[in-house]
């Protein structure tokens, strides 16, 4: 049942762009059309979970255990990086297609602030292991679906008529805007 | 005047947020108010001073291939000194930009002035632009901020003027990006006058 409450609530309620305002660059960037975005929203999926993993045991069993939590920001960026390096690499060997796919993001990735904002987030409020993980995996498919609905709103946009000084980066804000109206009808559900 | 050129540029004619569209997260995030701006502002313009400086110094004994890791390891550890600052002495700010403090070091802003600018420039005009971008982004955020404290309470750095509350929305997220779109939209009107 809490599982349920997580994700219901990392998708919809708090969702990760839309509502907590991480990873605004790639959705403003990547999102002009609806494959590439699916693209960034898997290799997001992949990096989360186990930055997410391997940030909670860090957290738990050495920085806790040394106390030395205030070095929480520099080691967790230093793991997030190589884990994206090491990802990068092992894919590349392993399954080639899956890394002709997500190639090109997973770079992008070691910048995204989602992936170090829900490493930081499951650690404050105290989630256990498995919560961590389900919660990572939960946001990352908010991250998904908004990207992806953001980028199939902007696709038709490119066709409609837009008044010449909101055209390019003002409309998308603004779409981004009339969305997260949307989503904001979802407050309460949980 | 070229070094006030590099000083100024930061404020409309490359305004990190309105022109080159980098630091959005925490633009949209803490801008509730227009003194959360301001000190979000501020803690990044320490950070992109700081690594600007540092980085210029450093710019010689970096492994090029390193570099990138070794900038952020610099910005993570100024990152680090703010956060303690902050929960140490101004511990309401802390509680309300919360989450995005550690999330400076993501910042596109402070790794992209350090890999366009600082590692190859010298000193001085590093300095000079981490501080100028440093305030073009303050500016931003302060100017996103006063908007939405304005229209979502009535009210202007904690000085209400009107009965009651205001537009509620501004307030919550779908204001944030509302704002935003129509504030670059006259950012980029005053733009092309100058030009």
């Amino acid at each position: 049942m809490e599982y349920i409450i997580i994700i219901i609530s990392a998708i919809f309620v708090n969702n990760i762009v839309l509502n907590k305002f991480l990873g605004i660059c790639p959705f403003i960037g990547v999102s002009g059309r609806v494959e590439t975005s699916l693209g960034m929203s898997g290799a997001v999926l992949f990096v989360m979970t186990i930055a997410t993993l391997v940030t909670y045991l860090i957290q738990h069993y050495i920085l806790d255990t040394l106390r030395i939590g205030f070095m929480q920001t520099i080691t967790f960026i230093l793991v997030i990086a190589s884990l994206v390096q090491l990802v990068e690499i092992i894919l590349k060997k392993v399954s080639p297609s899956l890394y002709q796919a997500l190639g090109i993001f997973l770079p992008l990735i070691t910048t995204n602030c989602t992936v170090l904002g829900v490493a930081i987030m499951s650690v404050q409020q105290d989630l256990n292991l498995m919560e961590s993980i389900v919660f990572a995996i939960a946001n990352s498919i908010g991250f998904g679906l908004a990207l992806v609905t953001f980028a199939g709103i902007r696709e038709h946009l490119e066709l409609a008529e837009v008044p010449k000084a909101l055209k390019g980066v003002p409309i998308a804000f603004i779409v981004a805007g009339l969305l997260a109206m949307a989503f904001l009808g979802f407050t309460g559900i949980v | 005047m070229n070094q006030i050129k590099n000083l100024t540029k930061g404020f409309f004619k490359e305004n990190p947020v309105f022109v080159l569209f980098l630091g959005l997260c925490p633009t949209l995030g803490v801008t509730t108010t227009a003194i959360n701006g301001i000190g979000m502002g501020l803690a990044t313009t320490f950070v992109l001073l700081m690594s600007n400086l540092v980085i210029s110094l450093m710019k010689n004994f970096i492994p090029d291939k390193v570099r990138i890791p070794s900038f952020i390891v610099i910005i993570a550890s100024f990152v680090t000194i703010v956060e303690l600052i902050l929960q140490a002495y101004l511990p309401s700010l802390f509680e309300a930009l919360g989450l995005f403090i550690p999330l400076i070091v993501v910042n596109c802003l402070v790794l992209g002035r350090a890999e366009a600018f600082a590692s190859k420039n010298d000193l001085f005009t590093s300095i000079i632009d981490g501080f100028g971008m440093g305030l073009g982004f303050t500016f931003a955020l302060a100017l996103l901020g006063a908007v939405r404290e304005l229209l979502g309470s009535g009210s202007i750095f904690g000085f209400k003027f009107i009965n009651g509350d205001g537009i509620l929305i501004f307030i919550l997220s779908p204001g944030a990006f509302l704002a935003l779109g129509y504030l670059i939209v006259m950012i980029n009107k005053i733009n092309r006058k100058g030009a």
